[in-house]
């Protein structure tokens, strides 16, 4: 069975629309191949894919960045006057808490990793061309890696008595 | 040329092209939002000066969209965890678009005082 199906596929089964006709009556019909047909190149196993990471972690960190940003977003414009009341003195308020350290840090570090992989997977749809791929994903990933660093940076090292 | 023959979308495709564009421009303020954070590491002057322009009306308007943006892009993400990982989620995702947008628009009308109103004072007097 498989003999013959490869035999098939060889001469491609799809034939000039004019000119001699590759099929007769014991090939009536093009062979078409099983979409994941197993070959030599195929690896072994599936599983382990970045793609169902990638997939699976937006899923995850979009669940916690919902409490995390809405939470922020409350603080931040609603409660207390909303942005007016924002200013060093807020910040260092609300950063003498480990509790709010760790709540900036772990949104930073999601909001940042999710809206890189959202983007490149806008980069992936769109850019088609390889080299504009390339330069893209190379700029998102290099402004990514900064901002998550020079955020990281700043809570760690954020001092209330800099003046 | 036979009519109705352009497919111009339903609720799962503008959903869809809802939740990057809200997605992309939520991810340019945050490089924008991480760097003018990092002027605490600067001086006090430095972060209150900009600060300050978050406070003016037009900004705050800025502000009102992000809200929006953010509101939509968290709603209508439960609700793409929902249609993956609930068996029934595939069959209500249209109820579930406008759930969404029956807890948006609740939420866009409550933010409206919190976030705007300084903005309408100064702008109006009193």
């Amino acid at each position: 069975m498989s003999d013959i199906t490869l035999q098939k596929s060889d001469s491609s089964g799809v034939g000039p629309v004019e000119g001699i006709s590759l099929y007769d009556a014991d090939n009536p019909a093009p062979v078409i191949e099983a979409p994941r047909k197993r070959t030599s190149k195929t690896p072994r196993s599936t599983r382990g894919n970045f793609e169902m990471a990638a997939w699976l972690f937006m899923r995850l960190s979009g669940v916690v960045l919902v409490v995390l940003v809405l939470g922020h977003l409350l603080i931040q414009l609603v409660l207390d006057g909303g942005v007016s009341k924002i200013g060093f003195a807020f910040v260092a308020g609300r950063w003498a808490s480990p509790f709010w350290q760790v709540w900036d840090l772990l949104m930073l570090w999601l909001a940042m990793l999710h809206g890189a992989n959202g983007l490149r997977t806008v980069i992936n749809d769109y850019a088609e061309r390889p080299n504009t791929r390339l330069w893209l994903k190379g700029l998102l990933y290099t402004a990514t890696v900064f901002t998550i660093l020079l955020g990281t940076l700043v809570i760690f090292t954020f001092d209330p008595n800099i003046r | 040329m036979p009519a109705g023959t352009l497919y111009r979308g339903r609720e799962g495709m503008w959903s869809w092209v809802a939740h990057r564009v809200t997605g992309v421009l939520i991810f340019f303020f945050l490089f924008v939002h991480v760097l003018d954070t990092a002027l605490v590491r600067v001086s006090p002057e430095a972060y209150d000066d900009v600060v300050a322009t978050y406070k003016t009306p037009l900004v705050a308007l800025l502000e009102y969209g992000l809200v929006a943006a953010i509101l939509f892009h968290a709603l209508n993400g439960l609700r793409v965890i929902a249609v993956d990982f609930w068996s029934k989620g595939p069959r209500y995702q249209k109820q579930m678009l406008w759930t969404v947008m029956g807890v948006w628009i609740v939420l866009m009308v409550g933010a409206l005082y919190p976030v705007l109103g300084h903005a309408v004072r100064e702008v109006f007097g009193s």
